[in-house]
């Protein structure tokens, strides 16, 4: 990404902050539920990227700890509870689970290691369906409050929109913090050549369970804001079709990119909303549309851009090789 | 000099064969020890049970005195063991730059202190020596993929040493390098050998590298140790010049 000056990237950046914070002012109910919905799955899909993008560890249980830190939420701010605490204990149920769940990667990888994550998905599910006495099975968690931030009441849509935005904004400067540290480097190594990694000291093992924990806490962030943003939930929301999506929406984004998940939970939370002027033919549409930009770019839309910036770089390169050389022949 | 590595009777079965058969060395604080044999005479397998990425089927493996078999790879290199790989094995996204700090940033502190800590680890002057004594200061921030073949095998080298080890075992080191590079190579490898006091054991089918490098020479041939001694003794042996040259 080194192709863009860097003023020119910062800018850009504060563009979109404040966009993000003064153009919601004016959103209906709807538009504001849409796009607080679009910042809690940015955050499940940064945790995703983060197992899947950096680490390189398939996993389809992401959806699971979504509901592990929604279902933790509703029960505790039901009881009376306030939501921070909450956050604390999703984050800290989810990475455990996550720990736990990041042994079988030890043994197996790919699709063996998708089935395993998969089936924990199932489990999860059926644990939210039929354990009625903690989480009110099928009939869901009704009237889940939302809190008050330093006193401030966010009912009202707006405010709990910028509770979401400002979780996403925390969440993004730790993740950006983790993967420039020698722990995303680790990651990396992970995922690009494990056997190498390991002669180089790298305890490949203990990494293989902190990008799963830490992956899956904040999938479990994600519930925590989810609950009381639907202020309802039940199982249904989180079976395995979640886990697809949030899948999908690191692949469209671009798996391994800082921005990817942004990018994918923006295509997987609006595209549907835009499309929706097409009336049945949305999911279609939409379906093509992945599958186009798959062909078209594996590796997602900030594949495309990487690829693009690559692209010139090299030609740079070869333009000011190709000077010097013209030099050193005059010279001679 | 004392031993810095024992190996006593190792051997390593896939299934019904025998890829090594019982081999017994040791390795001298400061030497530089060839490893040469026909091809699948079991070299890289050796190698791969000395370093925990195969548990062999028997024998005893010894640093500094201390039996070590078994132990993984990343805590054997943690105990100052390092290598380099026969094919190729840096990670090409990465920088060469962060290919070493990468190599050098698990050798200090604990995990979680490279959580909080510094980004490079501390380890950006280190990588830039480390750039700058295999000359590949021009391509310190390419990606490590976008190097050419020798260039990339300097820089495995150069990985091994990061993290200031005591005995690295190189596979191969030679393989694919240009002339003019190997020169550089070899000079490189003896320098470290002298300034670091770094152990060094070297597999290689390039017999003029291997005979002017190395103080000593194991020769193996179907898994087993077929002769060892100076480079010149080696040469002269009737045995090795049958198992190279047949009947």
């Amino acid at each position: 990404m080194s192709g863009f000056a860097k003023p020119l990237k910062i800018a850009l950046g504060l563009a979109v902050i404040a966009a993000l914070i003064v153009v919601p002012m004016n959103f209906n109910r709807y538009g504001l539920f849409i796009l607080s919905q679009w910042a809690v799955m940015a955050i499940a899909a940064m945790g995703l990227n983060l197992t899947l993008g950096y680490a390189g560890q398939v996993s389809l249980a992401q959806g699971a700890f979504v509901g592990i830190g929604a279902y933790a939420a509703a029960i505790m701010t039901t009881h009376g509870w306030p939501l921070p605490a909450a956050i604390v204990v999703a984050i800290a149920l989810s990475f455990a689970v996550g720990w736990v769940l990041g042994y079988p990667a030890l043994r197996v990888q790919h699709h063996y290691l998708a089935f395993v994550t998969l089936a924990f998905s199932t489990l999860a599910f059926l644990v939210f369906r039929n354990e009625s006495w903690l989480t009110g099975g099928i009939y869901g968690i009704s009237n889940i409050p939302r809190p008050h931030i330093f006193g401030i009441a966010t009912n009202k849509p707006l405010p709990f929109y910028y509770v979401c935005l400002g979780s996403l904004a925390i969440v993004s400067l730790a993740v950006w913090w983790l993967i420039r540290s020698p722990w995303g480097r680790a990651f990396m190594a992970l995922r690009e050549n494990p056997l190498r990694a390991q002669s180089l000291g790298i305890d490949t093992r203990r990494y293989t369970l902190m990008a799963f924990a830490i992956g899956s806490a904040l999938g479990g962030v994600a519930g925590a804001l989810y609950a009381p943003l639907t202020q309802y939930i039940d199982p249904v929301p989180f079976n395995l079709s979640l886990s697809l999506d949030l899948l999908m929406m690191v692949i469209v984004g671009g798996a391994g990119f800082f921005l990817g998940p942004f990018l994918g939970a923006m295509i997987a939370v609006l595209l549907p909303e835009w499309l929706r002027f097409t009336e049945g033919y949305y999911l279609m549409l939409y379906a093509i549309a992945v599958m186009g930009l798959l062909i078209w770019s594996p590796t997602g839309i900030l594949g495309i851009l990487d690829r693009y910036l690559a692209e010139r770089r090299t030609k740079a390169a070869s333009a000011l090789r190709a000077v010097a050389k013209s030099r050193l022949e005059t010279v001679q | 000099m004392s031993a810095v590595l024992e190996v006593t009777d190792i051997k390593k079965n896939f299934g019904g064969i025998s890829a090594v058969g019982g081999v017994s060395f040791d390795v001298r604080e400061g030497e530089i020890l060839g490893l040469i044999g026909p091809n699948g005479c079991g070299k890289s397998t050796l190698f791969n049970c000395i370093l925990g990425q195969l548990t062999p089927s028997g024998g005893e493996v010894k640093l500094d005195g201390k039996i070590v078999t078994g132990l993984r790879p990343a805590e054997l290199n943690k105990l100052g063991v390092s290598r380099t790989f026969q094919l190729l094995q840096v990670f090409p996204k990465l920088s060469v730059r962060e290919n070493l700090i990468l190599a050098g940033q698990e050798h200090q502190g604990s995990m979680a202190s490279r959580l909080v800590g510094r980004s490079d680890a501390g380890l950006t002057g280190a990588a830039n020596q480390m750039i700058g004594f295999f000359k590949l200061d021009h391509l310190a921030d390419e990606p490590a993929g976008g190097l050419s073949y020798g260039q990339q095998k300097l820089l495995d080298a150069a990985m091994a040493f990061m993290g200031g080890p005591r005995l690295v075992l190189l596979d191969e080191p030679a393989g694919g390098v240009n002339p003019s590079m190997l020169t550089d190579l070899k000079e490189r490898l003896v320098a470290i050998n002298r300034e670091k006091n770094a152990t060094f054991v070297v597999i290689e089918h390039n017999m003029e590298f291997v005979m002017s490098l190395c103080s000593r020479v194991m020769v193996m041939a179907e898994g087993k140790v077929l002769a060892m001694g100076r480079p010149d003794e080696v040469r002269k042996n009737p045995a090795v010049i049958e198992a190279y040259l047949g009947h």
